[in-house]
C-alpha cells in the first residue's frame, strides 16, 4: 500500500466527529506508520505504548481462550483510545473526545483495518 | 537483575529507564569505551566487549555520517527474532554519552526503547554534574581504572 492509501485510510476515522487523531502502527515495533494527529497528541508514544499493550493484550486474550482481539475501547476521563489491529500487524488507532459515537468510529477502524490489511 | 553505576549520578536515571523500557540488558559508556552503568550483566568480559563493539559501532557510523556530509546519526536499531538492539548517543554536562540497549521483543519494542530512551536523556542531562570533568584516562592508570571499574560494576 502506497503512503496515499494509507492517507485515504485514516481520512476513514479522522471524518467522524469528537475524533482528535488516527494513526496506523506497526503492533510489533510500537512504530508510527502514518498518522492524522491534533496538535498536541505526542503520536510517538501513544503508538509505542500501544503496541506493548497489543501484545500484552494478545498474551491475555490467548491464555483466556478467547481468540484474537477485534478492537478495544479504553475511556478515559478526558478521552478515548480505540483500537481495531489489521491482519497485516498494524494497529488502527483512533484518539477521541471523551462524548465520541463509539459505535461509528469502531465501524470506520474496521473499514480503514480491512483496507490496510 | 543488578543495576550497579561507576558514575553515581546515571544511576536513577537508568533504573528508571530500565523499569519502564522492560530492557534486557543497558551500559552506558564514553565514546571511548569507559564503562559508566551497567544494568543485567553477570559476567565482566561481556560488559567489556559490549563495550567496545558498541563504541566501534558509534565511531564507524559516525565516521560515514561525516563521509556523506550528514549530521552524525541520532541511533542504530537491529531487530532480531528474539531480541533487539538499540545503539545512541547522547549529551550531558558530562559529554556525550553512548547508550547500548538489548531488549526481548517479546516483553518491549523499539518504538517503547525510544521513547523512554528520550526521557533518560533528558534525566542523565539533568543529573549530570556541571563542574569537574573528569580528565582523560592515561595510559599508565588504564588497567587500575579499568580494574576499578570493574570492581564497581560487578559488586566486588
Amino acid at each position: 500500500m502506497t503512503a496515499a492509501g494509507f492517507g485515504r485510510a485514516l481520512d476513514l476515522v479522522t471524518r467522524v466527529r469528537g475524533v482528535r487523531g488516527a494513526m496506523l502502527v506497526s503492533a510489533a515495533d510500537g512504530l508510527v506508520v502514518a498518522d492524522q494527529l491534533m496538535e498536541g497528541i505526542k503520536g510517538p508514544a501513544v503508538a509505542a505504548l500501544a503496541g506493548s499493550l497489543a501484545s500484552r493484550l494478545g498474551r491475555a486474550m490467548t491464555a483466556a481462550g478467547v481468540g484474537e482481539s477485534v478492537f478495544w475501547h479504553l475511556q478515559g476521563s478526558g478521552g478515548a483510545l480505540l483500537v481495531v489491529p489489521a491482519a497485516s500487524g498494524i494497529l488502527v488507532v483512533a484518539v477521541a473526545e471523551p462524548e465520541v459515537n463509539v459505535g461509528l468510529v469502531r465501524l470506520e477502524l474496521l473499514r480503514a483495518a480491512e483496507a490496510v490489511a | 537483575m543488578s543495576t550497579r553505576a561507576v558514575e553515581a549520578w546515571t544511576l536513577e536515571p537508568l533504573k528508571r529507564f530500565v523499569s519502564e523500557a522492560a530492557a534486557r540488558l543497558v551500559l552506558l559508556m564514553t565514546p571511548a569505551g569507559q564503562v559508566m552503568a551497567q544494568h543485567g550483566f553477570s559476567r565482566a568480559v561481556d560488559v567489556m566487549s559490549a563495550a567496545a563493539l558498541s563504541t566501534a559501532i558509534m565511531a564507524s557510523t559516525t565516521e560515514i555520517a561525516k563521509q556523506m556530509h550528514q549530521p552524525p546519526f541520532a541511533a542504530l536499531t537491529h531487530q532480531g527474532e528474539r531480541h533487539g538492539i538499540f545503539l545512541a548517543g547522547l549529551s550531558t554536562n558530562r559529554g556525550t554519552i553512548v547508550a547500548l540497549v538489548v531488549y526481548d521483543v517479546d516483553v518491549s519494542s523499539v518504538g517503547l526503547v525510544q521513547l523512554f530512551y528520550e526521557q533518560l536523556a533528558a534525566d542523565l542531562q539533568a543529573a549530570s554534574p556541571k563542574e569537574g570533568v573528569p580528565k582523560q584516562v592515561l595510559a599508565a592508570d588504564f588497567e587500575r581504572q579499568l580494574s576499578e571499574s570493574l570492581n564497581t560494576l560487578f559488586g566486588r
